[in-house]
């Protein structure tokens, strides 16, 4: 076990160092100068390659991933002399168009995109699964039925729809939240009941397509697991169907459950894109696509790749050893 | 000897979207505490549609179940196919017991050994956890699972198909139940594994003074272990004797047939050829109103009046204690077939 986990770890480093270089090379490839975006109209070939020295683009793609990676571990200074900024570790790069640490911009935008996604989370486990099961057991019957309409509605409309629906209706409709609070940021731990009016909403959104995907994975995966033949073996040692239920049938059902969920959760730990956009979030999804559309900011761009692929990979690792601990047969393989 | 298991004009079907399936056509039989009941057919003759039913183990809401199964209990008898689901499945594991055909799936994947074993043990023995365990050993070691303090502890994944199949014993043991219906308990498993496991069966018979009844499609197992033997042909019984009247005796064409494709070592093998019997049961969804193994057999020329295509024989008692369903007598049927050999 303790070899699988070393090794694993191994790969997870290799493997997110291949990923913030073929970043870099991806956006040495982008046919966007930054350094003309930045100096902007007026621009002197001079004072081009001033910026160009500034923003540290006037060396090779790789001597600029390195200067990253070290930038990670011992922060680093940008721009030249007296007008030189430093971020402190671990410095993802510096934000000319914001004038900030890209560090900085990520550290005020990762809590909202957190509070957004274990919101959606615990919303989407809760409502997909119990259905799921509740479906599963019932199968055929009227609530099934019910429920497979959600599976269908939720799996089908885009995010931008629902949540475009759920501004007009629920937010300037109903009034239910005041339009001018919208994607305000409250600390859940001064103000709870703010950060949840400001999150209930979007998370409610994202929670909806996820929970009828789960609502699928869980019945599909308890109606296969009833029909296994241990669960016959725990029938015909005297279980009553709870306990069947309980322990036997939940168990192997919902074992696939943590893989999926690991996954599902740490990609929304990147940033939710569209529903942040849409409700005005300014999560990591929320810069990143103001990063692309608007601004042109690579170091963001940059910055928020690099750690929503991070939140993968490593929750990649950490789903594979949990899995290793509830299945046995993987653990000895 | 006193019955244990009595069941009477058994019939289970399948509601389908084609019709419904009768598996268990009338099948009635019975077995004592010490016994061993055979129970032999082709594939999808209703040999586990049969004792699932007695099992109380068929889904409710999608089987159709009629007929009456008795358990001759201590306090009294009890009718598992008319007693409430709640009351039959306080029997399941300590009256009555089942093992099934394939060990390498019938056993939980995420729990030891131990755990599920102790798991039935709890259901009817005050306890601890430990005590379970402890009593897991002891069952294990009964069964012939070697370093059984040690192996308690593992997973279904460590062990082989044979020992899966003893460990599947311990557990459906473990409670001392009174029946135990055993499923081709050995078809997974490979040939020397199998008489391991149909002595382990035999002895444990003794010892306990079970019950068993022993579903196979194999007559060369049935030889080693039966008392007596009941034949499944397409949902119903067709023949059903002592072990030996069955061997020596057969009243039934499709026995015969049955006899007639497994090697025999009584001549030494000698100038018999293995016969499978050509063609295929009838569906059980329109069911023939004459003898459905008529198609295949050999001997309905010999019974005139196209009888058998249009009238279903009655199962009668063809010699003492020996029951058949055939419109000809055991002595025709002998006849019948020494003529044919005399032939060839
Ligand atoms: N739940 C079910 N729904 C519909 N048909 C079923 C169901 N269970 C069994 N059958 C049918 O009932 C018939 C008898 O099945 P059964 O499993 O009792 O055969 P078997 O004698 O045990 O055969 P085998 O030696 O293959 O185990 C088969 O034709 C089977 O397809
Ligand atoms: S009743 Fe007729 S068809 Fe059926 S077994 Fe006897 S001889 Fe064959
Ligand atoms: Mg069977």
């Amino acid at each position: 076990m303790l070899k699988y986990v070393s090794q694993r770890l191994f790969y997870t480093v290799l493997l997110l160092l291949l990923v913030s270089l073929s970043v870099y090379f991806i956006f040495d490839l982008l046919p966007v100068d930054p350094a003309r975006l930045v100096c902007s109209k007026n621009c002197s070939p001079a004072l081009l390659r001033d910026t160009r020295h500034k923003l540290g683009l006037d060396v090779s793609v790789i001597e600029q991933w390195l200067r990253f990676l070290q930038g990670l571990f011992i922060g680093r200074d940008y721009g030249v002399a007296a007008a030189a900024i430093h971020c402190p570790a671990p410095a993802f790069g510096y934000s000319f168009s914001r004038h900030e640490c890209v560090s900085t911009v990520l550290s005020h935008a990762f809590p909202v995109t957190l509070s957004l996604a274990v919101l959606a989370f615990i919303l989407w486990m809760t409502v997909g699964v119990s259905l799921g099961v509740l479906a599963a057991r019932k199968k055929g019957s009227i609530f099934d039925r019910v429920s497979t309409v959600f599976v269908l509605i939720g799996t089908s409309l885009p995010t931008f729809l629902t949540g475009v629906l759920v501004v007009i209706f629920i937010i300037l409709k109903f009034n239910l939240v005041d339009p001018l609070e919208i994607g305000n940021w409250s600390n859940p731990l001064t103000d709870p009941i703010g950060w949840l009016q400001t999150f209930i909403w979007p998370a409610a959104t994202l929670a909806f397509a996820y929970a009828a995907t789960y609502t699928r994975f869980t019945r599909s995966n308890v109606i296969e697991t009833s029909s296994e033949d241990f669960i016959r073996t725990a029938r015909a040692k005297g279980l009553s169907e709870k306990v069947i239920l309980r322990k036997h049938t939940l168990r192997a059902a919902l074992a696939p459950l943590v893989t999926l969920a690991g996954l599902d959760f740490a990609g929304l730990l990147g940033g939710a894109i569209i529903t942040e956009k849409v409700f005005g979030l300014d999560g990591l999804g929320g810069i990143s696509i103001e990063a692309v559309t608007s601004s042109y900011d690579l170091p963001i761009i940059v910055g928020t790749t690099i750690v929503a692929s991070t939140f993968v990979v490593v929750a990649n690792l950490i789903v594979d050893i949990t899995y290793a601990f509830i299945d046995p047969r993987v653990r000895h393989a | 000897m006193s019955t244990f298991l009595e069941v009477k004009n058994l019939h289970v079907s399948f509601p389908t979207e084609d019709g419904a399936v009768l598996a268990s056509n009338d099948v009635s039989y019975s077995v004592a505490l010490g016994e061993t009941l055979a129970i032999v057919g082709e594939s999808g003759s209703g040999k586990s549609v049969a004792n699932l039913a007695v099992m109380g183990l068929h889904n409710p809401q999608r089987t159709k179940i009629s007929g009456s199964a008795i358990l001759h209990l201590p306090e009294g008898p009890i009718d598992v196919l008319s007693a409430p689901n709640e009351t039959v499945r306080r029997l399941r594991g300590k009256a009555m017991s089942m093992i099934f055909q394939d060990p390498m799936s019938a056993l939980h994947p995420f729990y030891t050994i131990g755990d599920q074993i102790a798991e039935a043990w709890a259901l009817y023995n005050e306890g601890s956890k430990a005590d379970g365990i402890k009593r897991a050993v002891e069952m294990l070691d009964l069964v012939g699972i070697p370093d059984a303090s040690k192996r308690v502890h593992e997973y279904p994944h460590q062990f082989s198909g044979g020992m899966r199949q003893r460990v599947m014993i311990a557990m459906a043991l473990v409670n001392n139940p009174s029946l135990l219906i055993a499923d081709e308990p050995t078809t997974a498993l490979d040939v020397t594994v199998q008489s391991q496991i149909l002595r382990l069966l035999a002895d444990l018979q003794k010892e306990f003074n079970m019950a068993v009844i022993l579903i196979t499609h194999d007559l060369g197992v049935v030889a080693e272990v039966a008392d007596r033997v009941s034949v499944m042909y397409s949902g119903r019984v067709v023949e059903s004797a002592p072990i030996d009247e069955i061997f020596y005796n057969t009243t039934h064409p499709y026995t015969r047939g049955l006899l007639n494709s497994i090697p025999r070592v009584d001549n030494n093998g000698i100038g018999t050829r293995l016969k499978a019997i050509p063609g295929q049961p009838p569906s059980l969804i329109s069911v023939p109103k004459g003898c459905a193994f008529e198609a295949r057999c050999e001997f309905a020329s010999h019974v005139s009046g196209g009888l058998c295509h249009a009238v279903n024989p009655d199962l009668v008692e063809k010699a003492p204690s020996h029951f058949g369903r055939c419109h000809l007598t055991g002595q025709q049927v002998i006849e019948i077939a020494n003529q044919n050999n005399g032939v060839k």
